[in-house]
């Protein structure tokens, strides 16, 4: 959907209008004016759909641009949302749609700030059990202190419009995907990288390694914010076990591992897909749909390292190489059921909502 | 005496079962290096096998120890001999293996819970078990049942690491895996045996637990992120560390529970971030 090839040979104006960047450029742009088009074609259900397709676009390229270069598995994912989506429900009924969103990114921000500063000296798997514990906590601490201080565990949402929800995560999906390109060709992304390949010689070759890693886990956590606070006004009534939802912090990794981390169009393809496939399967097989996500994780961590986007890469680079015609077809062969088994899967779950249906094929 | 009975004896009666689920988790993560999420869900298992059994046939729930831990040790064995040997071998660090199993596990987890769910439905199941009072003290008898269980599988699993010639290797295992498997350890060997004895830790884990509480196949997540609170505490990879951080934790659920029951999750939270932030190694970590 969005091509973000890093540019890495500046040295002419030529060398930067390739065919295939032209080619990826006007790809972007086609995308991005449909993406903007959608509450114009379609309301209700496709609405809503593409509204959460953007809500994990957002959640997923967060988590890549922080998890992905520096190998930190943070799962506090939900905790950034679900405070974005608390604070949304705390003040939508004083202040405009607008100002929540950027108050939520902000708080978003600033708790990531802290939580990173303390946490981000952790190694390896303790971060990871840290981040995952952080969600359950602010739910407990967010539950105890509306009962305590409100007398209330859930509070009412001033309601948005669809169209008027679609646009602010659009624009927020924008924002986060052009932050990511941003953070990734500048000092920042090559000072990442180099942290997640071996964080002693990335400081000793002069990397501030602390404030780096605060600085992308909390722009990060921006947008994780803001998205929630998008997010929350679809509903009426929210509560802490609604906001602060642990399958938020699980989902991204699953898209992303899925997708493929080594460049941002993996995860924008493994939130696309999951998401749909998710929304077919949520309401009458809600056992399988969750017995799906577990296999199709331990799938691609077993099988494709580095997502679907990196098998289609190897395809490509096996098949333009000066090789006889039967190899390139042996090749292509053998990628088929690699990538053609989603395919299946798609079509299945898709087949069961329909039945599920009575065989009515039209979306509400 | 209204201290000690209402706080300490409680508290040391769950502070065994804390460590009892806590110990197969660490086991498994200090010498498989897999950080087991889905470990509460083996737990679970363990509960509704026990469940299952004392239904249709009508065994004992403690008899039933010797089903549920065979069970859970071949299903962890077949795991690690197949899943995660094979992300071992893919990996090119110990640290993107501990990350990859750590994802593993999660996957695990949602295949675990949907699987039991599809089998055993989603409601709350419980039975009555040992459920009177020894007079005087005001303590049920199925809890000190389960304390004795504790105490007599965390001894006996004590001298199997000490005493054993498998225990020796698995503890050299733990130590440096390269070496071991130069002295001749069959490290993958090992490396699956010890994750199937968590597994099967987490099963006999799981049938106490359901002599004493109400169970449903929901309740994996809790024992674990309890696992993993009590792991932290103790030290990562330390059996004993294990065994302490699970009486300590016991200890302070009852303490906060006497005075402000809903407060237990999050004094459990705060233990283990000061404990995470202050002593990262644990208290009996090296």
């Amino acid at each position: 959907m969005k091509d973000t090839h890093a540019i890495k040979n500046r040295s002419g104006f030529a060398a930067a209008f390739t065919p295939s960047r032209i080619l990826g450029g006007v790809l972007i742009v086609v995308a991005i004016v449909l993406l903007a088009l959608v509450p114009r074609i379609t309301q209700g259900y496709w609405l809503t759909l593409f509204t959460d397709i953007l809500k994990f676009v957002v959640l997923t390229v967060g988590w890549v641009l922080f998890s992905g270069p520096t190998g930190y598995m943070s799962l506090a994912t939900a905790a950034f949302f679900g405070l974005g989506f608390y604070m949304a429900a705390v003040l939508s009924s004083r202040i405009p749609f607008a100002a929540t969103i950027v108050i939520s990114g902000i708080l978003g921000f600033v708790v990531a700030v802290a939580v990173g500063a303390l946490t981000l000296r952790l190694r390896g798997v303790y971060f990871a059990i840290f981040t995952f514990a952080l969600v359950l906590l602010v739910q407990a601490v967010v539950l105890e202190v509306e009962r305590l201080v409100t007398h209330t565990r859930g509070r009412f949402v001033v309601p948005v419009s669809g169209s008027a929800i679609y646009y602010s995560m659009f624009i927020v999906a924008v924002g986060m995907v052009v932050a990511a390109v941003l953070i990734k060709r500048s000092r920042y992304g090559l000072a990442l990288q180099s942290i997640g390949e071996h964080e002693e010689a990335a400081a000793h070759s002069g990397i501030d390694v602390v404030r780096t890693k605060v600085l992308v886990f909390a722009v990060s956590a921006l947008f994780m914010g803001m998205a929630g606070a998008i997010i929350a006004t679809r509903r009426t009534y929210i509560d802490p076990y609604i906001a602060f939802d642990l399958q938020n912090s699980f989902w991204p990794v699953l898209m992303a591992m899925f997708g493929g981390m080594g460049n941002l169009v993996g995860p924008v393809i493994g939130a696309g897909l999951f998401t749909y496939i998710g929304d077919l399967l949520i309401t009458r097989f809600q056992d399988l749909y969750m017995l799906i996500f577990g296999v199709v994780l331990i799938f691609s961590i077993v099988f494709m390292p580095n997502g679907i986007v990196g098998v289609a890469m190897d395809w490509w680079r096996l098949v333009k190489g000066d090789r006889p015609l039967t190899r390139r077809l042996a090749i292509t062969c053998y990628c088929i059921p690699v990538l053609g088994w989603i395919t299946v899967l798609l079509i299945a779950c898709r087949l069961a909502w329909v039945k599920s249906r009575g065989g009515r094929n039209a979306p509400a | 005496m209204g201290i000690l009975a209402d706080i300490i004896i409680p508290g040391l009666l769950l502070g065994g079962i804390y460590a009892l689920v806590s110990v197969g988790f660490s086991l498994q993560y200090g010498v498989a290096r897999v950080l087991n999420i889905a470990h509460g869900e083996f737990i679970m298992v363990g509960a509704f096998i026990t469940f299952w059994l004392l239904g249709s046939a009508h065994l004992n729930p403690l008899v039933s120890v010797v089903v549920t831990g065979p069970i859970c040790f071949v299903f962890g064995w077949v795991l690690h001999s197949t899943l995660f040997r094979r992300l071992m071998d893919t990996s090119p660090s110990i640290d993107v293996f501990e990350g990859k199993s750590l994802l593993a596990s999660f996957g695990l987890y949602y295949i675990v819970q949907n699987l039991a769910r599809l089998i055993w439905g989603a409601n709350n199941q419980s039975y009555s078990f040992l459920n009177r009072v020894v007079t005087g003290a005001q303590i049920p008898v199925n809890r000190l049942a389960a304390l004795g269980f504790v105490i007599v599988l965390g001894a006996a699993f004590y001298f199997f690491l000490a005493r054993t010639r498998l225990g020796k290797a698995i503890r050299a295992s733990a130590q440096d895996p390269a070496t071991a498997g130069l002295m001749g350890v069959n490290i993958h060997s090992v490396l699956a045996i010890c994750f199937g004895l968590g597994v099967a830790l987490a099963g006999i884990a799981g049938t106490l637990i359901s002599t004493l509480l109400s169970i449903q196949t929901s309740m994996g997540l809790g024992y674990t992120v309890i696992a993993i609170v009590v792991v932290v505490l103790g030290g990562l990879g330390s059996i004993s560390g294990a065994m302490i951080g699970g009486v300590i934790l016991g200890l302070v659920s009852a303490l906060v529970t006497y005075f402000q029951p809903s407060w237990t999750m999050i004094a459990f939270y705060v233990i283990f971030i000061v404990g995470l932030l202050a002593r990262p190694k644990g208290i009996m970590g090296k």
